[in-house]
């Protein structure tokens, strides 16, 4: 499974990219595989402040319903509107168009969350 | 994978197509191998070919086989002539549902009864209580079973069978009969769960591999792909068919599940549950399964859901899926009665919102 470097990543299979005091988060490339062909996203307004392990977001694929958690606190910037009309992206490009929402994050060093190599140890073979 | 966990006769055949297992019913099963969508959309489209092994194959033989069916099933198996088969259900005292199953009529006096694999072992302690001259067999995983569903079913099939000059033609729907394929003997009965023609096959455990790749690759220029649990589950829910454990439990009779059809009052025997079910289909249900429908773009119903009609909550939903083919949620709902009629406009909740819906048809799908 891919898991790129230059990310963070909760235990719970979202990614975190930090920029400056923003970050950009997904789900990572085992979570859309596990999950099959995403059919329905619900993402969170702009403006709602949310704490980290907060669920914040649904994707639903066929066979069920999956909640997101925040992977950092932060107030949400803006969700990725693109994904209402077509949520295959989450499958086809999880960690680029398939983004679910960017936050303004309330710390430049989150914690508690793991690296690349880590989070790949998280994953079956 | 669970400890103990059955593994499909076909699990090597799994294997080799890389299938996503999960567990199901005590059993590993493959999930999906291409993919739910596609492999729904090619079952709608061409042909699906689906690992059926963990549903039960009971036999029961002996010359009190019909009058201990007779007995145990709501549907009246005395109506069955060798090589039929009907929908029935086997059920408690109170007329609720132990199981729901698929009786054919091998011929006189023996009988095969293919049952849910998470109901397999109850079922059998049930029939075994008959003191009749009528013997029970088909342990879990002796078996092997598949299911070829879609429309390029009939033409797959056709080939399948043809290399051997003894068999008969495909069987008619409801229908089963004995054939050879692969060297093997095989029964085929036609029918289904997705609400395509089709047919399911019955086969010893050790013929269940080279079959199934046999008919695979005889398919292939029909289109016929390996499909998995997932597409099965959103096929059949699509063709408004129950699930046992969701829409139908020992609390739920088949009357309450809109099932009534296959239960028979109509004969002078008893059977269990029968007074129940009787009173039921005379008086009406307290309770009754309703179709609903979503709308694109919003939530997708779900098992275990809510459901409101002007703001009190009649009933929850039993199974809920985003349709692969209508592009909207469907769902079966168990409600108070009197329930909502087609039409009519209700909410269910999805994490603290209420979405509207519309009460519809069970069978969701267009006629054809």
């Amino acid at each position: 499974m891919n898991t790129p470097n230059d990310l963070l990543y909760a235990k719970s299979h979202e990614w975190l990219r930090i920029e400056k005091d923003s970050g950009t988060v997904g789900i990572t490339d085992h979570a859309q595989s596990a999950l099959s062909d995403v059919v329905f996203v619900e993402l969170p307004k702009s403006g709602r402040v949310v704490k980290q392990g907060e669920v914040i977001a649904t994707v639903e694929s066929v066979k069920a319903a999956s909640d997101i958690y925040a992977p950092v606190g932060g107030t949400i910037l803006e969700s990725n509107e693109t994904l209402s009309s077509d949520p295959g992206l989450i499958n086809r490009d999880p960690y680029g168009q398939g983004w679910l929402f960017r936050l303004k994050t309330d710390s430049p060093k989150p914690t508690g969350l793991l690296s690349s190599a880590d989070y790949a140890t998280t994953l079956p073979h | 994978m669970p400890p103990n966990a059955k593994e499909s006769p076909l699990a090597s055949c799994h294997h080799e197509l890389g299938a996503r297992m999960i567990p199901f019913a005590g059993w590993n099963l493959p999930v999906e191998y291409s993919g739910l969508l596609s492999e729904h959309r090619t079952t709608r489209q061409a042909a699906g070919l689906f690992d059926i092994s963990h549903m039960g194959q009971v036999r029961a033989k002996g010359k009190g086989s019909l009058g201990a069916l007779e007995h145990l099933l709501a549907n009246d198996p005395a109506k069955l002539k060798d090589g039929e088969g009907h929908y029935t259900f086997l059920l408690n005292p109170h007329g609720g549902v132990i199981d729901d199953l698929f009786l054919y009529r091998l011929q006189a006096d023996d009988f095969l009864l293919v049952v849910n694999a998470s109901r397999h072992a109850e079922d059998l302690e049930v029939l075994s209580k008959q003191k009749a001259d009528v013997s029970f067999s088909g342990a879990p995983g002796s078996t092997a079973g598949m299911a070829l569903q879609g429309p390029r079913s009939n033409s797959i099939l056709s080939q399948v069978i043809k290399s051997e000059s003894k068999n008969p033609p495909p069987p008619a729907r409801n229908h089963i009969s004995k054939y050879t394929v692969a060297g093997h003997e095989v029964l085929i009965g036609a029918t289904g769960y997705t609400g395509e023609e089709g047919y399911e096959l019955f086969m010893d455990r050790e013929a269940g591999p080279k079959i199934w790749n046999h008919i695979l690759n005889l398919g292939k220029a029909d289109g016929l792909i390996p499909c998995g649990l997932g597409s099965r589950d959103s096929l059949r829910l699509e063709a408004g068919f129950p699930l046992n454990g969701q829409d139908l439990s020992p609390e739920i009779t088949p009357i309450e599940a809109g099932l009534g059809f296959f239960v028979d009052v109509g004969r002078p025997r008893p059977f269990t549950g029968r007074s129940t079910v009787e009173a039921q289909k005379k008086s009406g249900p307290p309770r009754i399964c309703i179709g609903l429908r979503g709308q694109p773009g919003q939530p997708p119903p779900r098992h275990d859901y809510p459901v409101f009609l002007d703001q009190k909550q009649i009933g929850k939903i039993t199974s809920g899926v985003p349709s692969p083919t209508l592009g909207h949620g469907i769902a079966l709902a168990l409600v108070a009665t009197p329930a909502p009629s087609c039409g009519q406009d209700l909410e269910f909740e999805v994490r603290g919102r209420r979405i509207p819906a519309k009460v519809t048809p069970r069978r969701f799908l267009p006629k054809k």
